[in-house]
């Protein structure tokens, strides 16, 4: 079989066998419904309720974007900004570092207290944990910049801001890209623990919900949505990774 | 004392670190350079010749006013350097090509930089990567091109904007030994067409002899000048010269001053 042929073939193959045994594990051990459902009630109760499914991912996906787009929005100014100045990395450095072992989970219910059990705690969750990689990478890739690069630039009397725009930046976007990939995941589940800690939306909420009405199918329909956004918002990155591909070294392309 | 009418002038150039400089352990200051004067003329071919670490790319920095000395002074076509000089060409050891960039567009990065990117610029720039043998190249990414070839492109990154002064530090200590011969006959091709001056700093005795006008040995740190090389060689040079007596002698000459070689002279002439 051709290595194409077998890519092709090979992974859909290995989710087949993983639902069948999953299948048949339900019907021979004849287990009950609220523990684990058959893939085919799974998949009855998604059919029944896309609806439902569809409007709370919407919710969830809406948390996942804004908080991702926020910690982006300051993450990487923040980081051109430690990198960049002595006085500013030395003063703000440590805090971050110390902020980014805090569990960011444990700051769920007191970001809940001071923001309401609406949108804006699970935004402020989402950015939380988002923000901590896409600072850390970024600045780590401000500082990796080949110091022969800088001092071309330099020896040319390049400004601050020409060696920063042609020089650093694009040196560091690799690293960027990188944190953006790990910041959008964790984006998704601090979306889920500000829905787990109070919400009345949301697939987090939807899972609740019918773990506790005991309707384990919609329960797990909403494990598979939750799972699905995930894959689609780290595929949302890859993209933007590819699409700016001619910037990109090819080794750092390859992890 | 160097002559008035040089093109470049070294004063009793010298380069200490100081321990805080040096990061955490260091308790003495570092003498990185002790004393050194030399000059040379207008497209000459310069090379500083010493061991590794022992301060040749510290003073090649310096001259190129990437770092300032602690004392003594440089002058180039009788103005001090004070900080960097955007009509210098520089060459690292390492390419240093950016990966984000063609091959083109990295040459013409000291254009961008300057902000005479035009027409001409690129014109010269082609021009330049087909006189280093990567005609057609142009539009191509740096991981695409082996060592040697990436090496051609950032040379003439170094030629792009006409520098008055070409500063080579080490730049084909990287290259196996034939990529290496082939640059060397490249570097004096370039600099019999270009007319440029060049500070050439090597360890490998063959290199200098090879490409110099001139060749500065340097002692271990604290680096000072030990002995000044006049090759008589001629120009052009070619790989046969590397097997006359005269090319020998050059080398046997370096070595002893290297230290690397003992005996008087005498003796080593008759062996």
């Amino acid at each position: 079989m051709g290595d194409t042929l077998k890519r092709i073939v090979y992974p859909p193959l290995g989710i087949a066998v993983t639902i069948a045994l999953w299948h048949w594990y339900c019907v021979e051990f004849k287990v009950p419904t609220a523990v684990l459902p058959t893939p085919g009630q799974v998949l009855q109760a998604a059919i029944a309720r896309y609806d439902l499914l569809l409007s709370e991912a919407w919710v969830t996906l809406k948390e996942t974007l804004y908080g991702f787009a926020l910690a982006f929005a300051l993450g990487v100014p923040i980081a051109v900004a430690v990198a960049t100045s002595r006085t500013l990395n030395l003063t703000f450095y440590p805090i971050l570092i110390a902020l980014q072992s805090v569990p960011k989970v444990a700051l769920a219910p007191i970001l809940l207290v001071w923001l309401g059990t609406g949108f804006e705690s699970k935004l402020a969750i989402a950015w939380l944990v988002a923000f901590f990689p896409i600072v850390v990478d970024t600045a780590a890739g401000l500082a990796a910049t080949p110091r022969e690069l800088v001092e071309l630039a330099r020896s040319l009397r390049a400004s601050r801001l020409q060696i920063f725009t042609k020089v650093q930046f694009p040196a560091a976007l690799p690293f960027v890209m990188a944190g953006s990939k790990v910041a959008v995941t964790l984006a998704v589940i601090g979306a889920v623990i500000g829905e787990f800690v109070g919400s009345s939306e949301g697939l987090g909420n939807l899972l609740l919900t019918a773990t506790s009405q005991v309707n384990a199918p919609l329960a797990f329909a909403a494990l598979f949505a939750l799972a699905g956004l995930g894959l689609l918002v780290y595929g949302a990155v890859v993209l933007i990774e590819w699409l700016l591909h001619p910037w990109l070294p090819p080794a750092a392309r390859e992890h | 004392m160097a002559h008035a009418a040089s093109f470049g002038e070294l004063e009793h150039v010298r380069k200490v670190f100081e321990p805080e400089a040096l990061g955490r352990g260091a308790r003495e200051p570092l003498v990185a350079l002790d004393d050194a004067s030399f000059a040379f003329a207008e497209g000459e071919l310069v090379t500083l010749l010493g061991p590794s670490g022992c301060g040749k790319t510290t003073l090649l920095r310096i001259i190129a006013g990437l770092i300032s000395s602690s004392g003594g002074t440089v002058h180039i076509r009788g103005r001090p350097v004070t900080g960097p000089q955007p009509d210098f060409g520089f060459v690292f050891q390492t390419p240093n090509l950016m990966p984000w960039r063609t091959v083109l567009d990295n040459v013409l990065f000291p254009m961008e930089i300057l902000r005479r990117r035009d027409a001409a610029a690129r014109k010269r720039a082609l021009e330049l990567l087909t006189m280093v043998g990567l005609e057609g190249f142009g539009g191509a990414r740096p991981h695409q091109l082996s060592g040697g070839m990436q090496q051609r492109a950032a040379l003439c990154r170094a030629l792009v904007h006409q520098p008055s002064l070409l500063l080579m530090d080490e730049p084909f200590g990287a290259l196996d030994e034939l990529t290496r011969m082939e640059m060397n006959d490249l570097l004096l091709d370039i600099r019999a067409r270009t007319r440029a001056t060049v500070v050439f700093v090597t360890h490998s005795i063959a290199e200098a002899v090879y490409l110099s006008d001139q060749v500065l040995v340097f002692s271990k740190r604290p680096a000072t000048i030990v002995e000044r090389i006049g090759v008589d060689l001629g120009y052009p040079r070619s790989a046969a010269m590397r097997y006359t007596d005269r090319f020998t002698q050059l080398e046997r000459q370096a070595s002893r001053a290297l230290g690397v070689l003992h005996g008087n002279a005498a003796q080593t002439a008759a062996a």
